[in-house]
């Protein structure tokens, strides 16, 4: 079976984002980019599911400019077979992100799509379970254990009240968790590999799809910042502080 | 106009987040109508009957719903949609999971998390971890939203509501609910708890987190955790605070051998007061605390608890 990974160029986890002085948004002008981590998770998902003989193809898709080839490859490095990119300069909402990859799964006709659960930017939490709705799928997300049986899969979510599993008929969708897996560090060899690899630009303009934004962003402000406090010296000072200072105990 | 709240529950007792989730709702203005899906949930719709500014209770208790399964609760919540220019959920795993399929099935975008309503189409929502505060204006004719429950004060529950049932089951047919393994614990919930303890990757493992409960028992705290300590396997995932994981805003907050990567303090940084015991002097966490204790965890922490 094929396995579909849409993946999402952004920010480096490591890095704390910074707002532009005009409150437009924030600034990511020289701003380290990377793989967002969740959808990392999803191509290491997918990648171990063709090495267990589950998978057959690995097909990778992004929607963005130019840049997100280069997630795009770092994917193909790590495992996948080949890409696509939905060329784009807009910065589109999860809908219409929804809406350009249902037409990629209509012509590739994958049984699995595995995406992260969120993007580590704009902190949405939407596209899969978005997707799975215009295709109709059923939808296993917050995956911590990813098992095909037959013509279904079982998903364990991690939940608020710990876990829950599901068993979803095929095709599905599945988001990624966390603990799903650890991705793998892509080898050298197979980074060199990853450039020969078919990649296929499509441009966005051509899936005839009203791509008009759903809501204007109106500002962007950097959140109250906390004053750091004081170090305190003993345990005692810290209860005390705690019943007559801050008064949050008793 | 009308605004449609999804009531979060376990089929036998409503979540307090739903209180803080219609608060929001009494923010954008409008008749309040609470939704209760699930299956043997009437105990469920007679607490949601009394959440003040509440006018109806719509009851969708059907076997179709027990589980909440996305497939099912969206064909739901979609089919009910006409009626509201709003759909509210509490942005907790179920409301997180469905509200999206909603949106989609309607159409609409979604705005995710909102900690601040400023006005009926115009909502604030952290972005980059909390690093950023998004001020965002919906352009849609129906709004789908998700609500933070730590940005909205809990409504009253006073009031009285009536109840409505409905009687139309939805099973889209493709996805079954297997098993829950579900954390027991005796403590307050995260989410809901003045007092939030959490440990990191400096607990070493699992069995020190009994440390922590120690305290967590006298002050009546809950147990929380760092996504290091959760990767490490030392507690479960349900125990994680932090962007992708649980957002507290308790009190106080204690932070134990934790270092304060930005995905924790984005899911704490919002606590009254924070305590951090950690023996790295340097440690990021120190820099959002209110009270620090520079020191080894194995020896503060006994003392802590003894003399609480």
């Amino acid at each position: 079976m094929k396995v579909l990974v849409p993946i999402k160029r952004v920010i480096d986890y490591n890095v704390k984002v910074r707002v532009k002085a005009d409150n437009s948004n924030v600034d990511l002008a020289n701003v380290k980019m990377a793989i967002n981590p969740f959808c990392e998770i999803a191509v290491e998902e997918a990648v171990r599911l063709k090495e267990a003989g589950t998978a057959t193809e690995v097909i990778t898709v992004s929607i963005g400019d130019k840049s997100c080839q280069e997630q795009l490859r770092t994917a193909l490095a790590l495992g996948a077979d080949r890409a696509i990119q939905i060329e784009t300069d807009e910065n589109l909402d999860a809908l219409n992100i929804a809406k350009l990859l249902k037409k990629i799964v209509e012509e590739e006709e994958p049984q699995l799509v595995i995406l992260g659960k969120q993007s580590i930017d704009s902190d949405n939490n939407q596209t899969g379970q978005m997707l799975a709705a215009l295709t109709g799928m059923p939808q296993g997300t917050f995956a911590s254990e990813v098992k095909v049986e037959g013509d279904k899969v079982n998903v364990t979510r991690e939940v608020d009240s710990g876990l829950q599993t599901v068993s979803l008929n095929l095709p599905a969708i599945v988001t990624t968790d966390l603990r799903l897996n650890e991705p793998r560090y892509a080898k050298l060899p197979n980074i060199m590999k990853a450039k020969r690899k078919p990649l296929v630009v499509m441009p966005a303009a051509d899936f005839g799809i009203d791509l008009s934004p759903r809501s204007t962003l109106l500002k962007v402000t950097p959140p109250a910042t906390r004053q750091a406090g004081i170090i305190v010296d003993s345990v005692d000072t810290l209860i005390e502080k705690l019943k007559n200072e801050a008064k949050v105990i008793s | 106009m009308s605004i449609l709240v999804f009531a979060e529950h376990d089929n036998s007792t409503l979540k307090a987040d739903t209180l803080k989730t219609v608060a929001a709702a009494q923010a954008i203005g409008g008749d309040i109508h609470v939704l209760v899906a699930g299956s043997d949930c009437q105990s469920v719709a007679q607490e949601a009957a009394k959440i003040n500014g509440v006018t109806k209770v719509i009851v969708a208790d059907n076997a179709a719903y027990e589980h909440q399964l996305a497939e099912n609760i969206s064909l739901l919540v979609t089919e009910l949609a006409g009626d509201y220019e709003h759909i509210l959920a509490t942005a907790l795993t179920t409301g997180k999971n469905f509200m999206p399929r909603v949106a989609a099935l309607l159409d609409v975008a979604q705005i995710s998390d909102i900690i601040a309503v400023e006005s009926a189409d115009t909502f604030v929502r952290p972005i980059y971890a909390g690093n950023a505060i998004a001020t965002v204006q919906s352009l849609d004719g129906k709004k789908v939203i998700t609500v933070r429950s730590t940005g909205f004060d809990a409504v009253a529950t006073d009031g009285s509501a009536e109840i409505v049932a409905l009687d139309s089951a939805t099973d889209a047919g493709i996805s079954t609910h297997v098993k829950d393994e579900l954390s027991v614990s005796e403590r307050p919930d995260l989410g809901a708890a003045s007092v939030v303890i959490s440990g990191g990757r400096g607990m070493q493992n699992g069995d020190n987190f009994k440390l922590l409960e120690g305290i967590a028992d006298k002050l009546g705290a809950a147990v929380g955790a760092s996504r290091a300590a959760v990767d490490a396997g030392f507690v479960p995932n349900d125990m994680q605070v932090g962007q992708t994981g649980k957002i507290v805003a308790p009190d106080l907050y204690i932070a134990v051998g934790i270092s304060g990567a930005i995905q924790h303090l984005a899911g704490m940084k919002d606590s009254k007061i924070i305590v951090a015991i950690n023996k790295d002097a340097e440690a990021p966490i120190f820099q959002v605390a209110d009270y620090g204790i520079v020191g080894d965890l194995f020896d503060v922490l006994p003392e802590l608890e003894g003399k609480l």
